[in-house]
């Protein structure tokens, strides 16, 4: 043992070159490449929990196999007299299902003696003392013949014989089941192995002295364009799921279709849109218009910070609701606490505030359209989700004469460089009172088009409105203040509690409230890790000097509304005896999951049927 | 399936729609104007997928007056234009329709009309044209009459996608000569045709493709300003290779690689490029795979096929793809011959017949499409086993391979013949396969049988697939000796193409080597004295060198010449005299030689005291291999052994040939120095 040791180290030495360290800068490129290739190649496979093949392990191997160069490059070192010498490495983990077509090369370094070096996969426990494709569950193409071994000791005629120099490729096809093996680029046809068994590992044998070959699972580009392969299963998945047959069903599907529109309209209180479509499509929607409004005005307030004032209107419209779902009311409260802390909650905001001035009162309204879990986040936050967009909280805006021309305008990216911007923002504060053209045109700007119908529907919602609004502590119109100045004065300083002494206190005082309802809780219902680890997040901000720049401050980012908003609305939803998820997003979900699950039951197709690739 | 119609129901018919149809082109002469465009519409709808209508309408006289309509200026916009549709919606139905449209001058009418400002006019103008310029039967020429025609297509080409679209689909089918291409070449055709390759429109990109297709088929000068224009910053190459992606549609992936394989082969692209060997082979073998159309694997076979005929790595890379050559064998699994049921007589009202007749429409079609196939899958194999012998050998050992290729030699379709002799011809070239295969099937048969009375181009390939036949150590030479060639092979020496006169006294030469006296007076004989000295001054050197070589062959072995020594003997001074190449007068000092061997031939020279200078001349010539050959004949003139050696040896040393040999016995060239040294012996001893 202590022998082969000092053989690998020395050839390692003598092959390695001095490239091996992990701190080499080649080194770490590589491994990055061969991180953004392999992501790319297969986008599906989650290597949390599949792993995909990176190198030779170097437990899994005969003794006559000796790895260097990151366990990259395999050398024969045995005796090589007969085939009884011959020696396998496989790579360190399985083929994933999920990868639907799988793909690495081998370069032949050195023929060494005889060349007799075979290429291909194995499972588990397959005898390492033997080339790949002798043994069941083996399969291989070797060197000095161009045969293709399937698990059996003779070969048939498969391809051209290969030797030094020579890169030899190996395509695992999980789709429909099959392998080829390609020889510098060039494909060589399937390999006439019928049956393949899941969990192969890339495999390599040599059997006499001087074999040298070198792996590439993705650190270098491959000499086949695998990319060009995978377009066409790629091409051929989509139009079978394109072309599936629906039969005489088409009616039904229209109808499937246009319920699952409306009802996402209508679980997320696009009231206007979700009515116009209802018109257009001849629809019927379950809620009632009053509903819909109601819950939106509650989400709005949500997303705006404003969670005291949700609590309020939740209590005040649906009666009940949160006393009997106390881990949401403290969920909110929490959130109350941080908006709190943020400055933008009424509670600390009326200290302050001034007089109310205009009708704009979302200046952070990147968060008005809706998400759908972290998956496809990134689409919708191009353009909200960074800070200067979310209630003019802008941390590279410190300058206040700057800010009070910029926080309302939240939505131009460049305030400072954008004339009109400047303007609105000048004639805004000028010419408070004239609000319903600014919002209109804030609106514009907000880049998100559902807003602007929603807003005139708000602008003339006082007078359509129905009673129960009018009758309501908030009132459109007030709901619909805010005042720029406390926006502003909260971004520009982003001081605790909007730097307003009297606003800390309450926030403290507001807090202990907070504790004693958690304990209250506790007795109630028992210790509650969840509850307990929400109240330390928020409660920790405190005790950073900046807590917009400390490890916890993420919770004060206006995404972190989301949520919250959400868990509202679809408990109000549930209240009312209506589904809590939009049927299209639990269709979305069932999809992601099927997607999942057949990589799990390793139908390969699953990586070429993903469900980002139909959201658009 | 106009044919199953009972002849008196079909006259009924006629006459009946007859009289609707009289009532539409009357319609087109009424006085109110608004009238004849209503008239105009109302035909447009009626004429829609119905032939017999467009038929119809065509027999009444319908054409002219609707061109007459289109013509005039004092005709609303709105009445040519539907007089244009109307006459495009003529040109779909079948080729005796769009016969009928040429004969009334559609075409100068419509090429007229695309001088009017109106897009919508223009466009449908450009529609009928497209329709009536794609189909066979239209002359292409008629493109090319007005030379302003071009031109002026070219500056329509930025109007719209429509005028995209059929402008380049009657590009791309009009473009049928090198003058063609040169024409479009001239008036910009590629600067305005490269742009539409990003075109949006997939109709458009891919008109656009085969336009650039047919403009580079075997066209250096358009392959070589391909290769150097860019689209949207991009070369053209690389389009290209993006356009053979596997999810591109196959259409255009094939089409872009055929677009790349005639770059290639006129010399714009290397064929050791790797948009050739790693895109654009890879891609025409898939086209060759089972899974693509007949058609897709016709064209993909025959593009491989032309583009890896010169080059010997790509027919290696080739022959390992994806199992290429069984994959061929595949081609040859398509019915042959449609059964002589179909054959049967015909009974009135039969049912069966029918039925029979119907499944004979669809076989012809698999027919036609099985003669392309083999015709395809020969050119393939003939062109990927040109050179490589493990690759000829991969091919005969292809499941019944030679067995197709026999029977390819007979079949019907000359395209078949034409090709699988290809392929034998391909073959021949290897020694192992004359000496085995070759002999096993019996292939020289129908050889044999193809070479009475075959068009020109399979003649030369049968005749040169013979030559190989022929050679000394096939066992293929006997029967065909046997079965009468010598007749054949001279009456192709006589033949005005020079290729099948080279194949022909290349045969003959290659029976004559190492041959009984009784086969060498055979060809003798057969070939006339006369006609083998109208060869020796054939214009053709290959002709000249190779009835060389006959003659040679015929001398080798003590000849007699006592027949035609005189002949002989002006022949070959004639040719020493003129002005030939070094490997003609090697092959003449040669047959010099030979005839030296013989024993009343030596006279012939001996007496000759020119032809002794002329041999000394050669023997201090510049050039080793001449005076190697002088060298060889005057040592067999100077041999011991034989009668009167002495005095030949007397009279050339008077002639001071022993101080050159002697000067020879120094020469830096080994065989040369050894042959002179002989020859000094014979004076020795």
């Amino acid at each position: 043992m202590q022998c082969n040791i000092c053989s690998v180290l020395s050839k390692m030495a003598e092959l390695g070159a001095g490239s091996l360290l992990t701190g080499d800068p080649a080194f770490n490129y590589q491994e990055h490449e061969l991180n953004e290739r392999l992501k790319r190649l297969y986008p599906a496979v989650n290597e949390e929990e599949t792993p995909l093949p990176r190198s030779w392990s170097p437990k899994d191997k005969y003794s006559y196999i000796g790895l260097s160069q990151n366990n990259l490059r395999v050398h024969y070192k045995g005796h090589g007299k007969n085939h009884k010498d011959a020696a396998s490495v496989r790579a360190t983990h399985p083929i994933p299902a999920a990868c639907g077509i799988y793909y690495f090369e081998v370069k032949i370094v050195s023929k060494g003696r005889d060349g007799y070096m075979g290429i291909g996969l194995s499972a588990q426990g397959v005898n390492m003392n033997r080339l790949p494709g002798w043994d069941k569950h083996s399969y291989g193409y070797h060197g000095d013949d161009g045969h293709s071994f399937c698990s059996s000791g003779t070969g048939q005629p498969y391809g051209p014989t290969f030797t030094t120099g020579d890169v030899i490729g190996c395509c695992v096809n999980l789709i429909n089941n099959t392998c080829f093996y390609t020889k510098n680029g060039h494909t060589l046809s399937f390999c006439p192995c019928l049956s393949f068994q899941p969990n192969l590992y890339p495999t390599v044998g040599l059997q006499t002295p001087g074999e040298i070959v070198d792996a590439n699972f993705g650190q270098q580009p491959f000499v086949f364009d695998i990319e060009d392969y995978m377009s066409e299963w790629r091409a051929k998945i989509h139009s079978m799921i394109a072309r599936f047959p629906i039969g005489e069903r088409l009616g039904d599907w229209q109808a499937v279709l246009q319920n699952m529109v409306s009802s996402y309209l209508v679980h997320h209180g696009y009231c206007a849109t979700a009515m116009t479509f209802a018109r257009a499509t001849e629809t019927m929607i379950q809620e009632d218009q009053t509903s819909i409004k109601n819950r939106q005005r509650i989400q709005k307030l949500v997303l705006a910070g404003r969670v005291g004032e949700a609590i309020d209107a939740t209590q005040q419209l649906y009666p009940g609701l949160l006393e009997h779902d106390p881990n949401l009311l403290f969920m909110l409260k929490c959130r109350q606490f941080v908006e709190m802390v943020n400055g933008t909650d009424s509670e600390v905001r009326c200290f302050s505030a001034r007089s109310p001035k205009s009708q704009d009162s979302y200046p952070g309204s990147p968060n008005l359209s809706p998400r759908h879990g972290a998956t496809n986040a990134h689409l919708h936050n191009t353009g909200a989700d960074s800070p200067t967009c979310s209630n003019g909280v802008t941390p590279t805006n410190k300058n206040k004469s700057h800010n009070k021309y910029t926080g309302v305008s939240s939505a131009s990216s460049s305030p400072s460089s954008s004339p009109s911007s400047v303007n609105y923002s000048e004639s805004n504060s000028t010419d408070s009172t004239k609000s319903q053209p600014h919002s209109a045109t804030s609106n514009q700007e907000t880049s998100d088009s559902e807003m602007e119908i929603e807003a005139e529907h708000y602008s003339n919602g006082v007078t359509e409105s129905s009673t129960r609004i009018m009758n309501g502590t908030y009132k459109h119109q007030e709901i619909l203040q805010a005042d720029d100045n406390s926006v502003d004065d909260s971004c520009s300083s982003r001081q605790l509690c909007g730097g307003n002494q009297a606003a800390t206190e309450r926030m403290i005082q507001f807090g202990r409230e907070l504790q004693a309802l958690s304990e209250q809780l506790c007795r109630q219902y028992g210790k509650n890790a969840t509850h307990k680890k929400m109240l330390q997040d928020a409660f920790s901000l405190l005790a950073y000097s900046d807590p917009w720049n400390c490890p916890v401050g993420q919770q004060l980012d206006p995404m972190q509304r989301e949520a919250i908003c959400s868990a509202l609305n679809s408990a109000i939803l549930e209240s009312q005896n209506l589904p809590k998820q939009p049927p299209l997003m639990l269709a979305l979900g069932q999809a992601t999951e099927c997607v999942q699950l057949m990589a799990k039951v390793r139908s390969g197709s699953c990586s070429f049927a993903r469900v980002d690739n139909f959201l658009h | 399936m106009a044919c199953l119609l009972e002849a008196p129901l079909r006259i009924s018919v006629l006459s009946e729609v007859t009289a609707t149809s009289r009532h539409y082109v009357d319609r087109l002469f009424d006085p109110d104007p608004q009238n004849v465009l209503q008239g105009v519409i109302d035909m447009k709808n009626a004429v829609i997928g119905n032939n017999r209508q467009k038929a119809n309408l065509i027999v009444l006289g319908a054409v002219p007056r609707l061109l007459y309509l289109l013509q005039q200026s004092s005709s609303s916009l709105e009445l040519r234009t539907e007089c244009a549709v109307v006459l495009g919606s003529l040109a779909m139905g079948t080729e005796n329709n769009i016969k009928s449209l040429v004969d009334c001058h559609i075409i100068p009418a419509l090429l007229q009309g695309l001088l009017c400002s109106d897009l919508i006019f223009i466009e449908a103008c450009l529609r009928c044209l497209r329709t009536v310029f794609i189909s066979p039967v239209t002359p292409v020429q008629l493109l090319y009459t007005d030379p302003t025609v071009i031109p002026h297509l070219m500056s329509l080409l930025s109007l719209s996608q429509h005028t995209q679209e059929y402008i380049t689909q009657i590009f791309a089918h009009c473009c049928k000569t090198p003058e063609h291409q040169t024409v479009l070449f001239n008036h910009g055709a590629i600067q305005n045709i490269a742009p539409l390759l990003i075109s949006p429109s997939y109709k458009v990109r891919m008109q656009a493709l085969k336009c650039f297709s047919v403009l580079a088929y075997e066209n250096a000068q358009v392959s070589m300003t391909l290769v150097n224009v860019l689209v949207d910053g991009e070369q053209l190459s690389q389009v290209f290779v993006r356009m053979m992606q596997r999810d591109k549609p196959i259409e255009m992936q094939l089409t872009a690689a055929k677009c790349l394989t005639y770059m290639c082969r006129a010399g714009a692209i290397r064929t050791d490029d790797n948009c050739i060997v790693l895109k654009t082979l890879p891609c025409l073998v898939r086209m060759c795979s089972k899974e693509r159309l007949l058609e897709e694997r016709v064209e993909g076979a025959e593009t491989l096929a032309y583009l890896m005929e010169p080059d010997i790595e790509l027919q290696r890379i080739a022959s390992v793809t994806d199992h290429l050559v069984s994959m061929l064998a595949d081609y040859f699994k398509y019915p042959s011959s449609v059964s002589a049921i179909t054959d049967i007589k015909r009974e009135k009202g039969d049912a069966f017949y029918s039925i029979i007749l119907y499944c004979k429409c669809s076989l012809d079609h698999d027919l036609k499409h099985a003669h392309e196939l083999r015709q395809a899958a020969f050119k393939l194999y003939a062109s990927l086993g040109s050179n490589d012998e493990d690759i000829r050998k991969k091919i005969t050992e292809t499941e019944n391979m030679m067995d197709r290729i026999v029977s390819g030699l007979s079949e019907s379709s000359i395209k078949v013949r034409l090709a699988a002799v290809r392929c034998l011809h391909s073959l021949s070239r290897s020694v192992q396969q004359l000496r085995t295969s070759f002999h096993d099937h019996a292939v020289w048969k129908p050889l044999m049988k193809l070479l009475q009375n075959a068009p020109d181009e399979v003649l030369v390939m049968a005749s040169s697939t013979l030559c190989n036949l022929l050679l000394e150590f096939s066992p293929s030479k006997e029967p065909i000796l046997e079965s009468g060639v010598i007749e054949l092979l001279c009456s192709l020496t006589q033949s005005d193409s020079p290729a099948l006169r080279v194949n022909g006294i290349w045969a003959l030469m290659n029976m004559a080597f190492q041959a009984d006296q009784k086969v060498k007076v055979e060809i003798v004989q057969a070939l006339g004295t006369e006609q083998l000295f109208r060869l020796l001054s054939d214009p053709d050197t290959n002709v000249l060198m190779k009835t060389l070589g006959l003659l040679r062959n015929l001398l080798s072995t003590r000849p007699d010449m006592s027949s035609h020594g005189k002949q002989i003997m002006q022949a070959v001074t004639l040719i020493l005299e003129g002005e030939h190449s070094i490997e003609v007068k090697e092959q003449t000092l040669c047959i010099l030689a030979n005839i030296a061997d013989g024993n009343t031939a030596k006279e012939l020279i001996m007496t000759n005291d020119d032809m002794l200078q002329k041999i000394k001349y050669y023997m201090g010539h510049s050039n080793v291999k001449l005076q190697l050959a002088a060298t060889f004949c005057i040592s067999n003139l100077i041999w011991n052994e034989e009668d009167g050696s002495q005095e030949r040896q007397d009279k050339l040393r008077e002639m001071g040939f022993v101080d050159i040999l002697h000067k020879l016995t120094q020469a830096s060239d080994p065989n040369l120095c050894d042959r002179a040294k002989k020859a000094m012996q014979q004076y020795l001893a």
